[in-house]
């Protein structure tokens, strides 16, 4: 609780899309240009408000997916018979507005100053946040050692990854393909298990700092198990979405 | 004035009839998902105590086995998250924060929930008395899963859920109105969903 911010109260804002990026079949990103952002730390969320030609409104809160100072993106992926997202993965385009306020949350977020080595589990559209922290982590110029986890059902599934293909600031990417591999593929497969963590995550003696995010199942294995390898239960950050069909 | 966004529909309808049971800005779901903000804690229940403590002393204090012999109650309640789903009539079973409260004479207007992990949450004593809040032990007829607060949560479905702290061991009578948790991080310190009190200032 050492980081407690005073803010003021949220205020509803109207931003412009920039640009709508297609990162996998079903999820896109989104660059906004809001008048006002005061800024945000990696890990934090916003929220974004729709409107409907008859008035209705539908609020849902997205990950921010870029590093603090940097254009504000979030990525979405399209849940089946969803409200919010089939919209912004399917019909919405640059030089579209919405309006979001933000940021929001404030326990899920990595300075470098909370140092590591920092153990990163993601699974699926849970790569967000990460992502927005690994990027922190690279324009910072952190030393602090990185690994990411990051569980996918088969290779196109897996967003970001030509960014996490090609790493410079040595961060170790592993993926595990749950679903199916292409040929050839000599990575990970098979789900999140406590063997696999036991085998890729930083050992619990170098007093990692983990945050995993991801689906509730996912993110209950991955904590209990690093839970069960060593690591302080209040080392370990989670960030979870259930199969609510709401967005 | 709110942009319109060209092709946005509305298409979540909360059913017939139940309108008036769904919070603005909320929509319903059949599942019931989980937020929390570390791994789930598993405290053995012979380790298991629930205790009302004030300015340090524990004042009174439950082992499970005690817990169980307290007179239980079914309710049958809707809840809503601050993430925007609601869940209607959901079942639990559990103690009336009346009944622990009644046995320790105090005239604190305020508690801290006080839970397993460190999670903490503030509430006015007048929101969790009169027959408005309980300690759960138990969901849709079977015990409370440990993923969803089992052994025990706080039930308190009048505010925003995570005002019903999972994993709660205790209420720390306050005589003034701490922030909890969440409420550190900038949710709203009260929580009314009918209100939309999600975060601070709303």
């Amino acid at each position: 609780m050492e980081r407690t911010t005073v803010r003021g109260r949220l205020t509803w804002q109207t931003a412009a899309v920039t640009s709508v990026t297609r990162e996998t079949a079903s999820v896109v990103t989104i660059e906004l240009d809001p008048g006002d952002w005061s800024g945000h730390q990696a890990g934090q969320h916003l929220e974004v408000r729709l409107t409907a030609d008859d008035g209705y409104q539908a609020e849902r809160e997205y990950s921010i997916a870029s590093a603090p100072g940097e254009p504000l993106t979030i990525t979405v992926e399209r849940v089946e018979g969803g409200e919010v997202s089939p919209y912004l993965t399917e019909e919405l385009r640059a030089g579209d507005e919405l309006e979001l306020r933000g940021p929001v949350g404030g326990y899920f977020v990595w300075e470098p100053g909370d140092g590591g080595p920092l153990m990163l589990v993601a699974g699926g559209s849970g790569v967000v946040p990460l992502r927005s922290i690994l990027r922190h982590h690279d324009r910072t110029g952190s030393d602090v050692p990185t690994r990411l986890l990051y569980s996918a059902r088969t290779l196109p599934d897996v967003i970001y990854r030509g960014e996490l293909d090609q790493r410079q600031d040595g961060a170790q990417v592993t993926y595990t393909l749950t679903r199916g591999q292409p040929r050839g593929w000599t990575g990970r497969t098979g789900r999140i298990s406590r063997a696999l963590l036991a085998e890729v995550a930083w050992p619990a003696d170098a007093g990692p700092l983990a945050y995993i995010c991801g689906p509730t199942s996912f993110v209950e294995t991955a904590a209990a198990a690093l839970v069960d390898l060593g690591y302080p239960p209040e080392r370990v950050k989670t960030e979870r979405f259930g199969s609510t069909g709401g967005h | 004035m709110s942009p319109a966004s060209r092709g946005f529909r509305h298409l979540h309808r909360a059913p017939a009839g139940e309108e008036g049971r769904v919070p603005p800005g909320q929509y319903l779901t059949d599942g019931f998902p989980v937020l929390s903000a570390g791994p789930t804690p598993h405290t053995p229940l012979e380790e298991w105590t629930f205790s009302i403590t004030q300015g340090g002393q524990t004042r009174k204090s439950w082992t499970w086995e005690e817990f169980q012999a307290q007179p239980t109650e079914t309710v049958t309640v809707d809840i809503h998250c601050v993430t925007r789903w609601s869940k209607l009539d959901t079942q639990w079973q559990g103690v009336s924060v009346d009944t622990l409260l009644n046995q320790v004479e105090h005239d604190a207007p305020f508690v801290m929930a006080l839970c397993d992990g460190g999670y903490t949450t503030n509430l006015p004593i007048e929101d969790i008395t009169g027959g408005r809040a309980w300690v759960a032990f138990g969901y849709d007829g079977g015990p409370l899963e440990s993923e969803h607060g089992g052994p025990a949560r706080l039930l308190v479905p009048h505010l925003y859920f995570w005002k019903s702290a999972k994993w709660v061991r205790g209420l720390d009578l306050r005589d003034h109105d701490d922030p909890g948790f969440w409420e550190t991080y900038g949710y709203h310190t009260y929580g009314d969903p009918w209100k939309e009190q999600r975060y601070a200032g709303d």
